[in-house]
């Protein structure tokens, strides 16, 4: 009776994500081998388009230089978090969490607000006499950057308090009691404990940030095109569909690829897997 | 333990939670402003965008669809995960280490790329209604949290609870609703909201799959913001954000919202 049970409540969710997941992804794969001009013709005529490469390129620099900067960010911020007392330690989880659970039009709809020719930043320093005229910040890949860097240091800041939170407290002390000042404690010891967490966050800032849509349409337009919004204009501006499933297939192997390559390291450096 | 921060660091994060609430609370601003251009500080204080919110139908009719499209996608994502999870636990050694994989790859998959296949294959070229497929799609964009999440309070749920009940003679699915379902209610509330939550915010799901006929919320903000920037858009973003305190003021109540942390 149980082998019937087992299968009967667990199939339907996994045949639904293979039927309406995993076979339409393979399908459009699958039409970028199959073209008349050979298997990998798609391909080729992505990387033979500088443009496209440098669509690839601005990709992976925004998605990586987001990276970096959410981890230290989100490291340092946690690391406060974690060590201050339980009243003022939620109010400042309640500060990272409210960002979180806003959508990401609206946060990247903020940045619109401060970045623009006539926002905040420019009539700011236009009044302290920096500047004379606005600057162009809007549409720059810096202004993707800012972007998603809030959008994502919230997510690295919860991610990370949980893995500072479970460091065990012995061990901290152990080190101190054996003579280590607190700079050389947090390099020596909470830092190496920290690697797992902050891979798993690398990991999320990294995929989120190179699959993004919503931030690089609203805050780098056309011309800080990024893989995901030139995947949108091949499949819906230009009806390229093949051009767009190259994109698509291109997106999920460097995605697939930055997954197993962390999740090795991972297991390499886990110091409590030794 | 020392608990001593050292200066610097504390004026970092000080920094660090200006800037992310800063943007939120120049919205605030902006949505307020009486000029028909967005500007901080308010240059006079009035309600004006908000009651304009209303008057644009599309953003009534495109909030509808999102609400019910965030509630029907949750429950067929729980109708479906609860189960699943329950398998996963109950029969942990007798299923195959991978079935586990397969419900986490909505999240492993991009979302934009999912979007596009699931336009592509169902819509056109299965002929599924576009409502149809968006729902599909918010279904299955949200099912690893609710298998995941559900799963996660079910590992920590001891069965021979449930095994004493049907030995006693209670029915299987009776005892599921009496004896496990109210064991790993945290966990449900918890998948529930981050289900709901993910859905409703969701854009690059619903980017292939809305149409003339049929949109999401953010899927209308972005088309709006194409053509108007006025304090329109300040307005509906502030209201989603109390949406967002809302949902916040549930996790507190019901789970902590420490909960999120772990």
């Amino acid at each position: 009776m149980n082998t019937m049970r087992k299968w009967n409540l667990s199939l339907p969710a996994a045949l639904a994500v293979v039927l309406l997941l995993v076979v339409p992804v393979v399908a459009t794969f699958t039409t970028t081998f199959t073209q008349p001009q050979g298997a990998f013709a798609p391909y080729l005529a992505f990387f033979n388009s500088g443009f496209r490469r440098t669509v690839l390129w601005r990709t992976v620099e925004v998605a990586l230089i987001t990276t970096v900067l959410s981890l230290v960010i989100g490291f340092l911020t946690a690391y406060v978090i974690s060590k201050v007392p339980g009243k003022a330690k939620s109010v400042m989880i309640i500060a990272a969490v409210f960002p979180l659970l806003t959508g990401v039009v609206v946060r990247s709809f903020a940045w619109m607000i401060i970045l623009g020719k006539n926002g905040i930043l420019n009539d700011f320093l236009i009044w302290t006499g920096l500047i004379d005229a606005p600057l162009a910040m809007l549409y720059t890949e810096g202004a993707v950057i800012v972007a998603m860097v809030y959008l994502f240091v919230p997510l690295m800041i919860l991610t990370l308090v949980g893995v500072l939170d479970n460091i065990p407290k012995d061990v901290i002390e152990a080190s101190i009691s054996l003579g280590a000042s607190p700079a050389s404690t947090f390099r020596q010891v909470i830092l190496p404990l920290s690697v797992p967490g902050l891979i798993v966050g690398a990991v999320l800032v990294f995929t989120g940030s190179f699959t993004s849509y919503a931030t690089p349409q609203l805050l780098g337009g056309e011309r800080q095109m990024m893989m995901g919004t030139f995947l949108y204009q091949r499949a819906m501006v230009t009806f390229d569909w093949v051009g767009a499933s190259t994109v698509a297939a291109i997106m999920v192997v460097v995605t697939i690829a930055i997954v197993l390559v962390m999740g090795r390291i991972a297991r390499k450096l886990n110091p409590m897997a030794v | 333990m020392t608990d001593r921060i050292h200066p610097l660091l504390a004026v970092f994060a000080g920094l660090v939670f200006l800037f992310l609430v800063g943007p939120l609370v120049i919205m605030i601003g902006a949505s307020l402003s009486d000029t028909n251009f967005l500007t901080f500080p308010p240059r006079g204080l009035t309600l004006h965008w908000f009651t304009h919110i209303f008057e644009v139908t599309a953003f009534k009719t495109t909030a509808i669809t999102s609400l019910e499209l965030a509630f029907a996608g949750t429950f067929l994502s729980l109708l479906f995960g609860i189960p699943a999870a329950y398998a996963l636990n109950r029969f942990r050694v007798e299923l195959p280490s991978w079935l586990s994989t397969v419900y986490v790859l909505p999240i492993l998959i991009p979302e934009i790329v999912f979007g596009f296949s699931l336009m592509k294959s169902v819509t056109i070229d299965s002929g599924f209604p576009v409502w149809l497929t968006l729902l599909i799609g918010h279904a299955l964009l949200v099912l690893p949290y609710s298998v995941r999440v559900v799963s996660a309070s079910l590992a920590a749920f001891d069965f021979s609870i449930e095994e004493a009940a049907i030995s006693l003679g209670s029915p299987p699915l009776k005892t599921f609703f009496t004896i496990v379902l109210p064991n790993i209610r945290a966990g449900v509330i918890a998948a529930f909201i981050l289900a709901f939550i993910t859905s409703i915010n969701d854009v690059s799901v619903s980017l292939f799959l809305t149409g003339p006929g049929i949109s999401t919320l953010p899927i209308q903000i972005l088309a709006y913001m194409e053509q108007f920037f006025d304090p329109t858009m300040a307005a509906v973003s502030v209201l989603l954000m109390l949406l967002t305190v809302g949902v916040m003021a549930i996790v507190e109540a019901t789970l902590g919202l420490t909960f999120l942390t772990k």
